[in-house]
């Protein structure tokens, strides 16, 4: 453990924040701007992935465990999403034949 | 038994157990639970002192880390409001025996019972705020379900308004409640509180708007006769026979005592409110042809002499006004009888269309002549005593009052104008050809008629028992206000 | 005797409630026997009454029997009892109303035998006779407007008794309205009389009233809201149109209540309360001043009626009228005296044209009659009595009454008299055309009427014959001084005017004046009556069919009633109507409802324009979602 401590604190903690966030921006690029619906899903995982990693940088330089029990959570959850997004999106594609997120207009006034 | 909280939990069962009878024999099993808590309410008016004490009270520990109670009690105001309920409810199910309505219906009917009963004798704000709202959602069933024509529409906005007033005293029970420092609801500690000019006057605003709505008074009357026109006759008879006292009473065990100087400062606009509302409702209910509609508008009449009444904050105005609701209540409830009767029997109540029924029905004439009378004052009727009081008042209130009474006192008049125009176009002149075989009452419509036509005699001569009630506690409520 | 007053309204209100209980299945002959024995038993515990009144008179008391019943209801420190007062004055009331009422009960069994709602009309009756007994024995303003009140009810009833006839219906409301408005006016009074004395208590009001200054401001408004209540159910403009219409009801009725009994309670309740009146001189100008003028007008209108009843009618609201200007110029005995006997005669006509129209199958227009003399003797005679009593020939009763009360008036003010003098010249005439048209020339109607003209039964002659005998005698009992007269009425009753009498000065006429006045009204009538005997016995003229174009201005006006009903009709009936229909149309709908309505639809409205941004685009939702994360974000960061 010691040793993987060492490991994570030997890289400056502003390169982890820069480095999350642009992977962040991306991932908030790829959902704002892509239409394909697992593309988006995709963004999605990569956000919370790069918050993932942040957290985890944060307990490292803190010392504290209870950022890595949040990945740890944020791992469950996401596994979570993906099973349900994904079922959704082959649902959608079943009755659409298509997982663009303009056909998705139905739920409106 | 002299625990009150069974008078509130006797109408939940019988809400219950009717809610689960499918068969016609419903009716039948409201009517026998309706008297049975009739019944169960005699000790209570035996074993009442009339003095101004709070008695039969009780209180359980509801929401325990909001300091909130469950607190009920019995005095000289809210007891007669108790008779009235308990007392109209069993007529009113016996009324409705025309209809053959199901046990969903009286379930409705013993669920309103319940809430009204709550409002009438819950001591803290809460569970009055539970009861009033508790009353209004099964007579919104009621009307929405049984009534006819545009019932729905109608429906929303007689929901939408009241709901709209009850919100204004919630956000005004909410503050109090804050005042309080979160600790209690109960009536004595809200009306102990001691409140800023600025408070007083909002607070009096939102509570009177809330009350207003619902008794109601000019101008926010407007759902009323819509209301009333298009619900079921039983539904008519709860809402303006009961459920518009509650805003009355409200008036007198609420507002006066919380606000009392922004009362005294803003009374005035209300009794004008109730005097307009006299002359105002008389003279539309003039050239009323639907005889719904104009006993909507007479009743606006009606109320707005009550609401004068309390406003002018005299011994006589407010007992009178306490007369007065449980007058009102048999008035009304007899004249929706009288026009259900008429529509039953000849399909309209459309006045154009009727006359000349007294020859076909001449008991019908009678017992609607009297509670005509007993409508428009006629000395020996309890309208009388009610109107004589609530004139009085009016007359020895501190605000013109002189003035007041004449225009007040022209529903006099104009009650008998509006009144006799509805006899003589549904009693008098000659028959409609179609009205020839039209049958006189009989059974059940013959005993409401003659337990109505009864108490109208009975209040109107001997008026002192029910006046006594409420004499002690009125004489303290003016001396807390003053 | 005085431990039975409570049973004296008790009675006829037993009987109401017997006959109205056994109406349908009883035969009409134990119908008559309740409805006219309870009247019966009343009369004979009033005469009782009276008697005892009488005897404490002659031995120098009062005469005042005060009887509390039960406490009616109290609230607050007001106090209001059902409780009983009878004086001289209610003790003579008693006599009448018992007394005509069941003469009047009694005609009626033969008047009514053929009607439907026998039953019905005799439980009208006695509730009647229970509320003007109520009236007229209540010892405070309140009890009194029980009766006050109750007696328009049962006029109502009466009036629209035949309900089937839409117009009969109609007047029927009419009246009830008329005095309804009267009726508040006395609300008004008892509230001021409450406020100012304590107390609607006759015998605590007056004695305190009587402290009171002359012209006290109080007093004043009081006695005008109790003149206006007077007004109302004494048929005094403005409200005297509904009488004459109220002759819808059966005859009889006419007879009890609208002219025997009910209308006088106006006269009554004033002269209950003579001592607030008299310290008001402005109201007692008013009154007189109405009191002539409605006397004049309602003569005027009289003259050329052809409605055998609406003659009586208007004749009746006329002499009420004299009654007033009696009232007005302080004559409250004459005027009481009045009232009594116009109770006598006023009854004896209404009875004896009840006899003529059952004699002709239900006609009432004079124009189909004549000639009736020698088919109703009976009839002829006795009404014949009463014309002269009315038209107030010496020595009938009417004579000595109405002399009284303009004598008093010609003291108060000559005008007064004059125009008194012109009515009653006015009244001779009428009252001798209707009797010429009626019974004298030949007969006018068809020959199916003539085939059944006949006497009336006997149940219907004896009241006319007890009439006539009271109408040639009731004069006796107030002989004037100036005929050496004994004034009994006048001592009778001096203890209910005590108040009265302390305060103003006595009255005081030469008798020679008085003579010539009494002269001059006497040859007044004879002659009047001597002019209608040559236009309608000599030339035997007949009045015009309706709408005759050969009709003077003076005419028209007086057959048309001054078009009063018209003129009432535009003033407030129709704007009134229309008032109503405009604030429903306009300020209900259009006003208050839209509003409300309004403000729904603004929420409604609302949503549907919020409700765009929900395109259903997800993209945008996602966009919209990071814009707001960002959004808050950058708020968080600026208010660190």
């Amino acid at each position: 453990m010691g040793n993987l401590l060492e490991n994570m604190q030997g890289i400056p903690l502003n390169h982890y924040l820069i480095f999350c966030s642009i992977i962040f921006v991306i991932g908030v690029i790829g959902v704002l701007i892509r239409r394909n619906v697992i593309i988006i899903m995709m963004s999605i995982e990569l956000m919370l992935n790069s918050v993932n990693l942040l957290l985890a940088a944060f307990s490292a330089y803190l010392g504290d465990p209870s950022g890595q029990v949040f990945v740890f959570f944020i791992m469950a959850l996401a596994a979570a999403e993906v099973a349900v997004g994904l079922a959704i999106i082959i649902m959608v594609y079943r009755n659409t034949k298509s997982v663009d997120i303009e056909s998705l207009n139905k739920l409106r006034w | 038994m002299d625990n009150l909280i069974i008078l509130l939990l006797l109408p939940v069962i019988s809400a219950i157990i009717l809610a689960f009878i499918k068969t016609s024999s419903a009716k039948w099993a409201a009517l026998v639970l309706s008297l049975i808590q009739l019944g169960l309410t005699i000790p209570f008016i035996c074993h009442f002192v009339p003095d101004a004490s709070v008695q039969f009270a009780a209180s359980w520990d509801w929401i325990n880390s909001l300091g909130i109670q469950f607190q009920i009690g019995l005095d000289g105001i809210s007891l007669p409001m108790l008779i009235l309920t308990n007392g109209l409810i069993p007529l009113i199910i016996l009324a409705s025996f025309g209809h053959d309505q199901k046990g969903g219906f009286y379930g409705l009917v013993s669920f309103m019972q319940a809430g009204l009963v709550l409002v009438f004798i819950s001591l803290d704000a809460f569970s009055f705020y539970v009861g009033w709202e508790a009353a209004l959602i099964p007579i919104y069933f009621i009307c929405a379900l049984w009534g006819d024509g545009d019932r729905i529409k109608v429906n929303l906005k007689f929901f939408v308004y009241t709901f709209f007033g009850s919100l204004l005293m919630l956000i005004a029970i909410i503050y109090l409640y804050q005042q309080t420092g979160g600790r209690a609801m109960s009536w004595t500690a809200l009306t102990g509180l001691e409140l800023t000019e600025g408070a007083q006057n909002w607070v009096f605003w939102a509570f009177f708007i809330a009350f207003a709505i619902k008794i109601p008074l000019f101008p926010l009357h407007s759902w009323q006769p819509d209301t009333y026109t298009h619900a079921p006759s039983t539904g008519t008879m709860l809402l303006s026979g009961i459920m518009l006292k509650m805003g009355l009473f409200g008036l007198l065990r609420w507002l006066l005592p919380l606000t009392p100087e922004a009362v005294m400062q803003y009374g005035n606009i209300a009794l004008i409110m109730g005097i307009i509302g006299v002359v105002y409702g008389s003279i539309i209910a003039f050239k009323m042809k639907d005889a719904k509609r104009l006993i909507a508008y007479s009743s606006i009449a009606h109320v707005g002499l009550i609401a004068a009444g309390i406003f002018s904050f005299t011994q006589e105005g407010i007992q009178g006004a306490i007369l007065q609701m449980i007058n009102h209540g048999i008035s009304v409830v007899g004249l929706f009888f009288v026009i259900d009767i008429i529509q039953r029997r000849t399909g309209t109540r459309d006045l154009s269309d009727l006359g000349g029924l007294a020859s076909n029905m001449p008991i019908l004439a009678i017992a609607f002549l009297i509670i005509i009378m007993g409508a428009v004052g006629l000395p020996l009727t309890n309208g009388f005593i009610g109107e004589f009081l609530l004139l009085k008042g009016i007359f020895g209130s501190a605000w013109n009052g002189v003035w007041f009474a004449v225009i007040g006192g022209t529903t006099l008049i104009f009650g008998a104008v509006y009144m006799l125009r509805f006899y003589q176009k549904t009693m008098l002149g000659p028959i409609n050809d179609g009205h020839m075989s039209v049958k006189d009452v009989s059974g059940y419509e013959v005993l409401v008629l003659s337990i109505l036509v009864i108490l109208i005699i009975l209040i109107g001569v001997l008026p002192n028992g029910l006046l006594h009630l409420s004499e002690a506690s009125v004489t303290q409520l003016l001396e807390n206000i003053k | 005797m005085k431990e039975f007053i409570w049973m004296l309204p008790l009675i006829p209100l037993l009987g109401f409630l017997m006959i109205g209980l056994v109406r349908k299945s009883s035969p009409k002959p134990l119908i008559s026997i309740i409805g006219c024995g309870t009247i019966l038993i009343s009369f004979l515990l009033s005469c009782g009454i009276f008697k005892e009144v009488y005897d404490a008179r002659l031995a120098g008391g009062e005469g005042i029997i005060y009887q509390e019943v039960f406490n009616w209801f109290t609230v607050g420190s007001f106090n209001f009892n059902i409780s009983f007062l009878v004086d001289p004055l209610s003790s003579i009331m008693l006599l009448i109303i018992t007394g005509v009422g069941f003469l009047i009960h009694l005609y009626s069994v033969g008047y009514m035998a053929h009607d439907g709602g026998f039953g019905k009309y005799f439980s009208y009756l006695n509730l009647f006779i229970f509320f003007m007994l109520i009236l007229v024995l209540g010892s405070n303003y309140l009890v009194m407007f029980i009766g006050w009140e109750g007696v328009g009810l049962c006029s109502y009833l009466l009036i629209g008794f035949w309900f089937k006839n839409s117009n009969y219906a109609k007047a029927a409301k009419k009246a009830f309205v008329m005095n309804r408005i009267g009726d508040l006016g006395f609300l008004i009074a008892m509230f001021f009389i409450l406020v100012n004395f304590g107390s609607l208590e006759f015998q605590e009001v007056f004695p305190a009233a009587g402290q009171l200054a002359m012209g006290d401001s109080t007093l004043l408004v009081i006695t005008l809201l109790l003149f206006v209540a007077a007004t109302g159910k004494s048929a005094q403009i403005p409200l005297f149109t509904w009488l004459p219409d109220a002759m819808a009801g059966p005859t009889p009725v006419s007879a009890l209540i609208h002219a025997a009994t009910m209308v006088t309670a106006g006269i009554y309740m004033i002269a209950r309360s003579n001592i607030m009146f008299t310290l008001s001189p402005v109201t007692m100008q008013l009154i007189a001043i109405i009191g002539v003028a409605t006397a004049l007008i309602a003569a005027f209108i009289a003259i050329t009626q052809n409605d055998i009843k609406k003659v009586l009618a208007y004749s009746t609201v006329s002499q009420l009228g004299y009654m007033f200007l009696g009232l007005g110029v302080g004559a409250f005995t004459g005027a009481f005296f009045h009232v009594l006997t116009h109770a006598f005669f006023k009854a004896l006509l209404f009875l004896g044209a009840g006899s003529v129209i059952h004699a002709m199958s239900d006609e009432q227009d004079m124009r189909s009659m004549g000639g009736l003399k020698k088919y109703l003797p009976i009839t002829y005679i006795t009404m014949l009595i009463g014309t002269i009593a009315i038209a107030g020939i010496p020595p009938f009763s009417g004579f000595f009454s109405k002399d009284e009360i303009l004598a008093h008036a010609f003291v108060a003010s000559p005008l007064f008299w004059g125009l008194g003098f012109l009515g009653a010249l006015c009244t001779a005439f009428y009252m001798f055309r209707l009797l010429y048209l009626t019974f004298f020339g030949s007969f006018r109607g068809t020959e199916n009427q003539k085939h059944h003209l006949h006497e009336s039964p006997v149940q219907m002659t004896i009241p006319l014959i007890v009439l006539a005998v009271l109408s040639v005698l009731g004069g006796v009992i107030n002989l004037p001084e100036a005929l050496h007269g004994g004034t009994w009425l006048a001592d009778f009753l001096s203890p209910v005017f005590a108040q009265t009498n302390a305060v103003v000065e006595p009255f005081h006429l030469s008798h020679s004046t008085e003579y010539i006045l009494m002269g001059a009204s006497a040859l007044g009538a004879i002659i009047m009556a001597l002019f209608a005997y040559n236009k309608y016995v000599k030339k035997s003229e007949i009045p015009e069919a309706d709408g005759s174009s050969e009709q003077s201005g003076l005419y028209k006006l007086s057959y048309h009633k001054l078009y009063i009903d018209q003129i009432y009709d535009t003033l407030f009936v129709r704007p009134l109507n229309g008032l109503s229909k405009f604030l429903h149309t306009y300020v209900e709908k259009l006003g208050i409802d839209r509003l409300v309505n309004g403000i729904g639809d603004l929420f409604v409205s609302s949503g549907k324009g919020i409700r765009q941004l929900q395109s259903g685009n997800v993209g945008f939702y996602i966009f919209m979602m990071v814009v707001g994360v960002i959004a808050f974000m950058l708020y968080g960061l600026f208010t660190i």
